[in-house]
This record gives structure tokens, C-alpha cells and sequence, in this order.
């Protein structure tokens, strides 16, 4: 199965692998959303949704839909 | 150099502190206006210089780079592409905050992309030392040929040399430092050759930004021979490509320049957010503040609000005795001071909205808020984004409507924008508040006030009217569109107490002088039709009455007052409310009330002025509209007027109805259409006189 930001647990990290283009806004990509990154969870609304993240320093809000377009690895 | 000012463009991400740098700057020396033709703020300022020079320092929005995705970032886009507008800049400024130097630097480098010279202000630079930063600014001014101010907009440190830079702007380069076209080569080539004269990045922007640029027009390129032109997803493919090329570049340029000691970071944000984004906490935290802001408005706005409302009713009487008597002074006493009255009375509650509101924002509380209620309020079509428009709505729709640029997608957005004139905004309230006082008894219900009772019901009533739409307009509009929601959660901050000054002044200006022209407007034509009449029966009033009564028993008073009411009765109002009189009759009204709820389409809170007006109280002293309210009978039925029935079939009315022109002016504005204000006007409106006639004729 492929593992995804929406997976992530509160406290853990990953790194961003790819993602498809089409499914994942430009905005999130300017903030810092890209490959290579690391992200963060750092804390979830009630049914995990929105998710906030750390993603390389930039602090964000995400759905969980867009979550589980951004394919990750586990650091662990 | 010459006297001429230097054009400055300040640009920045949100969440940087661009409004305090430019408060910095300007000082009190700024205005607050529209683009023309759109409702996007334009905030700009004269910064006086050194030397006896002056900029002319524009505000630009925030946005978090040249790729728009809202009305307010497509006039950052427009400027800096149209080098014949007048504010085009001499030198741009862009604003970034060091502990988000990575991401604010990608709007950076497009800027400078522009061939615009580009200097970097590194704001925040006071909370270095505690976040374990450490940057070299002549390395990084170096890797981004530009030069750079650290300023502190909070400590008010670097702000002198920032305006150096300014005044010798023109050695700074305005080389770019990104070259764009590396991501697809055989596509810009074709682009050069076949606009040789053009710069190519401006070029890219148009083609894929959706703005107006004077000389180049999209389609224009589109059809040019010579080279392919890309599909949307192509296009899409190859921004993302372009900001990766661009991080890339930033990392390289920050690799020697910025250290970061993670160590060092005490992290105020993630303790407070435990507690501020908590499954449970958060919430409760959320509905404190939420009931002390209402507390705020409706209790503690109480004292100013009466006090404003009998020193206008004093200074109507003072004229009347001072003035000589005339037509003019009637216009005056009666018309013009209680037009104005009724604006000046809404001044308290809308400052301290703003005032709560900036200071939310400020802090950087609102996202958070933003994020708590996302899913909640997603279950009925609206965005967590929706809670900021819904809350300002309970002050004014028109700027609660604005509030809605952010949320990215149309469909929560347009239902946010429907249904926000539901929730009970201030205008709604001296109606409520007159209508309660009349037909509701002022006794205790378990411990409640019935008054207040009801008072709270009609909120809760508005806020649940509100969620229900958006949950049926989102089973019904049928719009496609990719839904995405991204949110910075920027850092906790100290509110700067100059910024939340200037913001809640700004506003509340706007807000008395956009609707105020209005409410004076309509005043002034309401007194005209009520002063005058065609024919015998409004000319020979005093005769005809006078014939009536030819006993001498009769006090004058009441003879007076007679006159006056058959005067009216025979005014150009007069006769067009009894005209719609059949129309309300229903709903358990008479003609006056009819006049009253025609005249509150242009603005709510005019209804109790018109009834002022109309029952030649000629002051707004409520006691007395009270009064003479409550002796009215009703034409058709007999017996008082306002009873049980028709009150709250009132109450219900002005709950539902669409009734204010501004509102409707600025959601034709938002919408870009005529179809939603009309249906939201007819709807609502149908809607309201069906749930008043319901409720009159159950209750009656």
C-alpha cells in the first residue's frame, strides 16, 4: 500500500516523494509542498481532518483529500 | 533628482508583517480606497525621505506568489505587468519574515524576474536570536544581486535603512535572478521568436494567468503562429516544474547565507497549540471568545449606542428651537439629523467587531479557527473559511461578504456569500429591539428574561436559517470544480497596538460613510414624500380637520395632532402606502408599517426612522415611537396593532428579507452577476412574506 500524508500519525515525519500533478493545488507546492521535503504532522482536527503540517518549516492546513494525493516515506 | 515622488510597491506573503512595515512608513499618512471598478482595498501612503525627498508607497495585497488564484491577488499580477499605470513601481519592496525566508523568497524571485528593481526587506529580525537564527546578509545579497534591509517593523529598528534603499533605488539591479525558461526550452525559444520585443517572463505570466495586460492579450498569443501552444494541464505541469526550478535556486542562495539552530527555538507556537487546536479544548475556547465579542457588541456597545442616540435626539430639538421655522429647518430637524443619527448609532458595535476581529487575525488565532471548523462547517457546503464571513456578518454583510476573496473554492464560496444575509447583522437590531419591547412582556421564565430570551432566539434563528441554505443551495447548485483548501498557520503574535488602531478606524470609516450616503439618501426622500401631497385633502388639511371639530372643547393639541396624522394620510407616502396596503394586510400590518418595510429595502435600520418620521414623532426618542406605536389599531381588525401575532410575524419578516441595497451591490460585485443578487433578493423575500403570513394567521 502506499503510504501518504494523510497516513502520518501526530509526531511523525516523512519525506516527500512524488506526486500527481493534476490532484495537488500550485499553492501548496509554493508553500514549500515539494519533493525531497520533509513534513511533519503536527496536530488533527476531530476524524483526522484537516490535517496540519510542517512541512519544511512552512506551517499548514490541508485537507485529508489533498492528504492522500502526497505520497510519502515513513522516517522513522 | 527631481521633486517627483518615487513609486514604491510594497509586496509580500500574509503573515509577514507587510501592514506594519507600512505603518511604519506612512505613518497616519494613508487612505484606504477601491481599485477602480472592483472591491479589492487599495491602501497606499506618502512616506516622507530624508533629504526632502517623498515615496508614494502602495499596499499591495498579500499573496504567496504571481500564480492568482483571487481577485485580490490579480491586482499585484496586473500592476506590476503594466508599466502605463500610474502607480507602476520605481522600485518594488517585497516584504519577507525570517523565520519563512525560504518561502517568502519565491515571490521574490519572481518579481525581480520582472526587470523591476527589488529590494528585500528580512522583517522580524528581532526574533532571530530567539529562534537560533543566524543570516549573512552579504552572501545573500550577493546570490540575489539586490540589497537588503533587516527591520524589526515591531521594535521599529531598520526602517531608516530601508529608507535609504528607497531613495537610492536606482542602483539597485533589476537583472533577474531565475531564469525561467530552462524548464522547457524549444517552448520559450518559440515564445522569444515570436515576440522578440517582449520580456519572455512576462509573457509566461499572461499566458498563464488569467489578467488583463494592456498590450498583449492571451488569445492574441494563442493564435501567433510559430510555436505550439500547451493545454491547461500541460501549462499547470510546467509552473509546478518553474517553482521547483525556483526552490531550487532559493535553497542554493540560502545554503551559506541562513543557519538554523533548531535547538534553540522555545516553541511557543506547539504549546499553544496544544491547547488552541485541541479536539476538545479548542472548541470550547472557540465559543468563549465567540460569546465574549457578542457580549462585547450587544452589552458594553449598549452605553455609547445611548448615548449617541439622545444627543442626536437633543440636537433635532435644538435646531428646531434655534433655527427659524421653515421648510429648510424641518428638513433639517426632521430629515437630515435622525438620517445621520441612525448611521453615527452603529459606530460602537462595528468598532468593536473590527476590533475583536484584527485582534484574532493579528494573533494568528483565526486560522486556527479556520482549521477547527473546517469539517464542521464542509458538511454543509461552506469552507472553514466561512466561519470569519459568518461571525462579521452578525456586524454588516458588506464587509463579511468581502471576507469570503480567501476561500479558493467557488462553490463554498458562492454559498458562503448567499447565504451570510441571514445571519442577524446590527441593522436588524433597533428593529428587534423596538418590536420586542412592544409585544413581548417583560417577565421571567425560569430565571430568563422572555425579552432576551427572544432577542437570543432570533440570533440563533439567523446563524441556523444561514447553515440550513448552505446545506440545500449545496445539494442543488450544480458546480464542478476541484475542491482544495490550503491554510498557513502562521506563528502567535503580540497584536501591534498601532495596527489594530488603524484597522478598526479604516473600517468603520468605510463602513459610516458607504452606508451612511445611503440611510441619509433615503431620509431625505422619505421626509419630502411624507412633507407634500397632491390635491385638496393634503393642501386644505387644516381646514377640513378644523371643520370637523367645531366644539370648542377639543384641546389644540389633539386638534394639532389630528391634522397632522390626515396630512400624512394624504402625503405622496400616504397614498402609496395604502396603495400596498391590501399586500400587507395579510401579514397583519398596516400602510405606515408597509411604507416602513418598503423603505428598509434599501437599508433595515431605516425602519424605525421611517416610523419616526411617519408618526411625526420628530425626534428618534424611542420611548415615544414606543408610544405611539403601541397606541396604533390595527384598520381592518380593531384592537391594537401590534399584538402577539403581528409582532413576531415583524420579527420573522426582518429575519428572512433580503433587505439591504448594499448588500446586493457588493454581491453583484463578488459574483460578477446579476443572477445571485436577484435570487437571492427574491427568494429571501418570498420566503420571509410566506413564513410572516404563516405566522400571523397561526397566532392571531
Amino acid at each position: 500500500m502506499k503510504v501518504t500524508v494523510a497516513h502520518l500519525k501526530r509526531g511523525e515525519r516523512g519525506i516527500i516523494k512524488e506526486f500527481s500533478a493534476d490532484h495537488v493545488p500550485l499553492k501548496l507546492l509554493e508553500m514549500g509542498c515539494l519533493p525531497g521535503n520533509e513534513v511533519e504532522l503536527v496536530q488533527t482536527a476531530p476524524f483526522k481532518d484537516p490535517m496540519y503540517l510542517n512541512i519544511n518549516g512552512s506551517h499548514l492546513a490541508i485537507r485529508k483529500e489533498t492528504a492522500l494525493q502526497i505520497e510519502i516515506e515513513l522516517i522513522k | 533628482m527631481t521633486g517627483k515622488q518615487i513609486n514604491v510597491a510594497l509586496i509580500g506573503n500574509p503573515n509577514t508583517g507587510k501592514t506594519s512595515v507600512f505603518n511604519q512608513l506612512t505613518g497616519l499618512n494613508q487612505k484606504v480606497g477601491n481599485y477602480p471598478g472592483i472591491t479589492v482595498e487599495k491602501k497606499e501612503g506618502v512616506c516622507k525621505l530624508p533629504r526632502g525627498l517623498k515615496a508614494h508607497i502602495l499596499d499591495l495585497p498579500g499573496t504567496y506568489s504571481l500564480n492568482a488564484s483571487s481577485l485580490d491577488e490579480n491586482v499585484v499580477i496586473e500592476l506590476l505587468l503594466n508599466k502605463n499605470d500610474k502607480d507602476y513601481p520605481d522600485v518594488a519592496v517585497v516584504v519577507s519574515d525570517v523565520e519563512n525566508l525560504k518561502r517568502n523568497l519565491l515571490l521574490f524571485t519572481q518579481i525581480k524576474d520582472l526587470g523591476i528593481p527589488t529590494i528585500l526587506v528580512i522583517n522580524m529580525a528581532d526574533r532571530m536570536e530567539r529562534k537560533g537564527i543566524s543570516l549573512d546578509v552579504d552572501i545573500l545579497e550577493e546570490r540575489l544581486n539586490t540589497k537588503i534591509a533587516l527591520v524589526s517593523a515591531r521594535k521599529r529598528t531598520g526602517i531608516d535603512k530601508l529608507k535609504e534603499l528607497i531613495i537610492n533605488h536606482r542602483n539597485i539591479s533589476s537583472e533577474p535572478c531565475v531564469n525561467a525558461s530552462v524548464i522547457d526550452p524549444d517552448y520559450f525559444g518559440n515564445l522569444r521568436k515570436a515576440f522578440p520585443k517582449q520580456s519572455i517572463y512576462k509573457l509566461w505570466l499572461v499566458i498563464t494567468q488569467d489578467v488583463n495586460f494592456g498590450n498583449i492579450n492571451r488569445n492574441e498569443i494563442d493564435k501567433t503562429s510559430g510555436f505550439n501552444t500547451k493545454s491547461n494541464s500541460e501549462l499547470k505541469r510546467l509552473q509546478q516544474k518553474e517553482t521547483i526550478h525556483r526552490y531550487q535556486f532559493i535553497n542554493g542562495a540560502l545554503k551559506e547565507a541562513l543557519s538554523v539552530d533548531k535547538n534553540a527555538a522555545k516553541d511557543l507556537r506547539s504549546r499553544l497549540d496544544r491547547v488552541l487546536t485541541h479536539k476538545v479544548w479548542g472548541y470550547v475556547i472557540f465559543f468563549a471568545i465567540l460569546l465574549l465579542i457578542f457580549q462585547a457588541i450587544y452589552d458594553w456597545s449598549s452605553y455609547p449606542m445611548d448615548l449617541i442616540d439622545s444627543t442626536f435626539a437633543s440636537l433635532s430639538e435644538l435646531t428646531k428651537a434655534n433655527l427659524p421655522e421653515g421648510v429648510f429647518t424641518s428638513l433639517i430637524a426632521e430629515g437630515i439629523v435622525p438620517g445621520l443619527g441612525g448611521i453615527v448609532i452603529f459606530i460602537p458595535q462595528i468598532a468593536f467587531l473590527f476590533l475583536f476581529i484584527s485582534i484574532l487575525e493579528e494573533t494568528g488565532y483565526m486560522s486556527r479557527v479556520v482549521f477547527l471548523m473546517d469539517r464542521i462547517m464542509r458538511r454543509f457546503g461552506l469552507s472553514g473559511k466561512s466561519v470569519v464571513p459568518l461571525v462579521s456578518g452578525t456586524a454588516c454583510a458588506i464587509p463579511a461578504v468581502m471576507a469570503t476573496r480567501n476561500i479558493e473554492n467557488w462553490k463554498e464560496r458562492l454559498i458562503t456569500i448567499l447565504v451570510v444575509p441571514f445571519t442577524t447583522c446590527s441593522a436588524r437590531l433597533p428593529v428587534y429591539l423596538i418590536i420586542i419591547a412592544l409585544v413581548i412582556p417583560d417577565e421571567t421564565f425560569l430565571g430568563f428574561n422572555l425579552q432576551g430570551l427572544m432577542l437570543m432566539f432570533l440570533y440563533l434563528l439567523g446563524f441556523g436559517t444561514a447553515i440550513l441554505s448552505a446545506w440545500i443551495l449545496n445539494g442543488i447548485l450544480k458546480i464542478k470544480n476541484k475542491s482544495y483548501f490550503v491554510i498557513e498557520m502562521p506563528n502567535y503574535k503580540v497584536p501591534l497596538l498601532k495596527n489594530i488602531g488603524i484597522n478598526v478606524i479604516e473600517k468603520t470609516k468605510s463602513f459610516v460613510f458607504g452606508a451612511g450616503k445611503i440611510i441619509l439618501a433615503i431620509s431625505i426622500i422619505l421626509w419630502v414624500l411624507a412633507s407634500y401631497g397632491p390635491g385638496d385633502n393634503f393642501n386644505n388639511a387644516e381646514e377640513i380637520v378644523r371643520g370637523n371639530y367645531t366644539e370648542q372643547s377639543i384641546p389644540t393639541e389633539e386638534i394639532e395632532q389630528e391634522i397632522a396624522s390626515y396630512k400624512l394620510k394624504h402625503s405622496y407616502i400616504g397614498i402609496m402606502g395604502r396603495g400596498i396596503e391590501p399586500v400587507v394586510a395579510p401579514l397583519g400590518y398596516d400602510w405606515k408599517i408597509g411604507i416602513a418595510i418598503i423603505s428598509s429595502f434599501a437599508a433595515r435600520e431605516v425602519f424605525v426612522g421611517t416610523l419616526a418620521t411617519i408618526y411625526s414623532v420628530g425626534s428618534d426618542e424611542e420611548e415615544t415611537i414606543k408610544n405611539r406605536m403601541a397606541a396604533e389599531t390595527n384598520p381592518i381588525l380593531g384592537g391594537p396593532l401590534f399584538t402577539l401575532a403581528s409582532g413576531v410575524s415583524l420579527l420573522l419578516f426582518y429575519a428572512f428579507a433580503m433587505q439591504c441595497m448594499s448588500t446586493l451591490a457588493i454581491v453583484q460585485k463578488e459574483t460578477n452577476s446579476w443572477k445571485w443578487p436577484i435570487l437571492q433578493l427574491v427568494i429571501m423575500s418570498v420566503f420571509a412574506y410566506l413564513v410572516a403570513l404563516i405566522a400571523f394567521q397561526f397566532l392571531k
